[in-house]
């Protein structure tokens, strides 16, 4: 790889271990994609906690969080002090909420763990945003904007929606590149790689968020990790129904950009989604596409008896949150079951001023920040039978916490939370 | 015993030789496998319940969330890692999985390595030189 002489001064020491360290992996990682140099980035989301499962025992066993980061962030091979990040770096979601760990189900010391990770986090410079949708609380790259985040569903946002440039980044990666300002100059972040491959002819008019969920599972499962191009869209989306299109796509399959023809940057039209070239395959999504995605979806559910509902992944935007409310308002959540609702915590502070926060409490839910269940293996003690409105957590809640998942509207969520039942069906 | 010699591109360097697991279906690192045990838990994967731990990984790529590194580098650290990675499609997921592993990984083969290798075939991978050398099983 091509090495710029502020790059090999930090690989060389100049700037202390840490950054040497950041630029050996940055090398290695390199390297092992096949990009020929780094491009500066100065717009970096990562996860750095370490009060995770998994590696909350490697912080117990190492005992310093510089170890930890060490190891798990930057792959060191010994332990280096670090350094205050270079690129303006924001911290992706985390392994509890601060306000509810003990409904979360979290032992203390793993609390106590999480606080030490926020202040180190701050103390080299990391915004404190916790949210996997960082995009919804003031991080949102221009069009072109070289970035280097993790969180797939966030990454397919910024690509698609917003066409900044970066590929889905790993831990290590991510902290490389906070450290050292840079990141491999592959993948997405060149125009030839950002064209389209499969063309999605869409048939079905998809319009609500359920919708937008089964489009993005049914595409992503087929295409994998190439750039479907949706054609035929007769209804403007909102930024909600496109957050958790991306999210299932990026689930299902390992999609990281997509085009939808007439609304998305990069695709005003058929011809510029794929730069003149002809797609590798064409797919299309109707009715029978559509009732495929939601049986896959629902092949975990067999027990209507639902005791947990999870709403807000990616984390909700505050119209989402409303639009619960709207459906919740005045009623009460069934004594058998535990409705949990994700937003971001500046978004929650929103959601306290509108009364929000109140209504969802007075009905027996509550309203949770900084985590989410399927990342955080956090669920309502006893947990057998859950629900949800996100394709994303629909594809893992089954895998990663063994329970039984039924996936629906936000209303088939709401109304099982009230009833206890799972009366969901696709209209 | 029947020897088969394919031809790559080195993604991280080094030699190593185990049996086979081969899957057509691309892994899920966060929420496709549990990293301690070495074990693939995505509910409709054909390799469901399965490991990996000790094999060479035969596979098309990486999918899904972008814990994927951290959960093959919690593998390693729980020495349930796979000895090599041979896969046909690459991605920053599955790069930065194989640099963090420390394994011998291959890519980009002269023939469809999923074609060629079967579960239970005993494979020796030098990365250094992008060689892959196959011996069928029975």
């Amino acid at each position: 790889m091509k090495l710029t002489d502020d790059e090999k001064a930090m690989l060389d020491g100049k700037e202390g271990p840490g950054r040497q360290k950041a630029m050996e992996l940055l090398v290695r990682y390199g390297e092992a994609l096949g990009a020929e140099k780094l491009v500066d980035t100065n717009n970096v989301c990562v996860a750095i906690g370490a009060s995770g499962p998994f590696l909350r025992d490697m912080a117990d066993k190492t005992g310093s969080l510089d170890a930890v980061f060490s190891e798990f962030s930057l792959d060191a091979g010994e332990v280096v002090e670090i350094p205050e990040v270079k690129a303006c770096t924001y911290h992706l979601i985390q392994g509890l909420d601060p306000d509810h760990w003990e409904i979360e189900g979290v032992d203390r010391s793993v609390y106590e763990l999480h606080l030490k990770g926020l202040a180190f986090a701050a103390r080299i410079g990391i915004q404190l945003m916790n949210t996997c949708t960082p995009y919804l609380v003031g991080n949102v790259p221009v069009k072109g904007e070289h970035c280097a985040w993790m969180e797939s569903s966030a990454v397919i946002y910024a690509n698609s929606v917003l066409g900044a440039r970066m590929n889905c980044e790993g831990r290590e990666s991510g902290a490389a590149a906070a450290l050292a300002g840079k990141i491999p100059y592959w993948g997405y972040h060149l125009d030839q790689n950002r064209l389209g491959t499969h063309l999605v002819e869409v048939e079905y008019d998809v319009e609500s968020v359920m919708d937008w969920n089964l489009l993005g599972y049914y595409v992503g499962e087929i295409v994998q990790e190439r750039v479907p191009v949706m054609n035929g869209i007769r209804r403007l989306p909102n930024l909600s129904k496109l957050k958790h299109c991306g999210a299932a796509a990026a689930s299902s399959g390992g999609v990281e950009l997509y085009h939808i023809v007439g609304l998305t940057p990069e695709a005003h039209t058929l011809e510029q989604a794929f730069g003149g070239k002809k797609p590798v395959a064409t797919l299309k999504f109707g009715p029978d596409e559509r009732r495929v995605a939601y049986q896959n979806l629902n092949s975990s559910g067999k027990e209507t008896a639902v005791d947990f509902v999870m709403l807000g992944c990616p984390h909700y935007s505050v119209e989402q949150v409303g639009e619960v409310c709207k459906l919740l308002k005045g009623r009460r959540v069934n004594p058998n079951t535990n409705l949990w609702v994700f937003t971001p915590r500046a978004l929650k502070d929103i959601a306290d001023r509108n009364g929000y926060t109140e209504i969802i409490t007075n009905a027996g839910g509550i309203l949770m920040t900084d985590t989410c269940p399927a990342l955080a293996h956090v669920m309502p003690k006893g947990t057998r039978v859950a629900a949800t409105d996100s394709g994303k957590q629909a594809h893992y809640m089954p895998a990663i916490l063994g329970v039984q998942t039924w996936f629906g509207s936000t209303r088939d969520c709401i109304e099982a939370a009230i009833s206890g039942q799972w009366r969901g069906e696709l209209a | 015993m029947k020897k088969i010699i394919l031809h790559g591109r080195k993604v991280v360097g080094g030699c190593a030789e185990g049996e086979a697991l081969v899957t057509t279906q691309t892994i899920s690192g966060w929420g496709g496998i549990n990293p301690v045990e070495g074990v693939i838990i995505e509910r409709r994967h054909e390799l469901h319940g399965q490991s990996f731990k000790g094999k060479v990984l035969v596979f098309p790529g990486a999918k899904g969330a972008s814990g994927w590194s951290t959960r093959f580098h919690v593998a390693r650290v729980s020495g349930s890692a796979p000895r090599a990675l041979i896969f046909n499609e690459m991605t920053t997921k599955v790069a930065l999985g194989a640099v963090v592993m420390r394994i011998p990984a291959v890519t980009d083969l002269d023939h469809d390595p999923l074609d060629v290798i079967a579960t239970g075939d005993w494979v020796k991978v030098d990365a250094d030189k992008g060689i892959v050398e196959i011996t069928k099983k029975g």
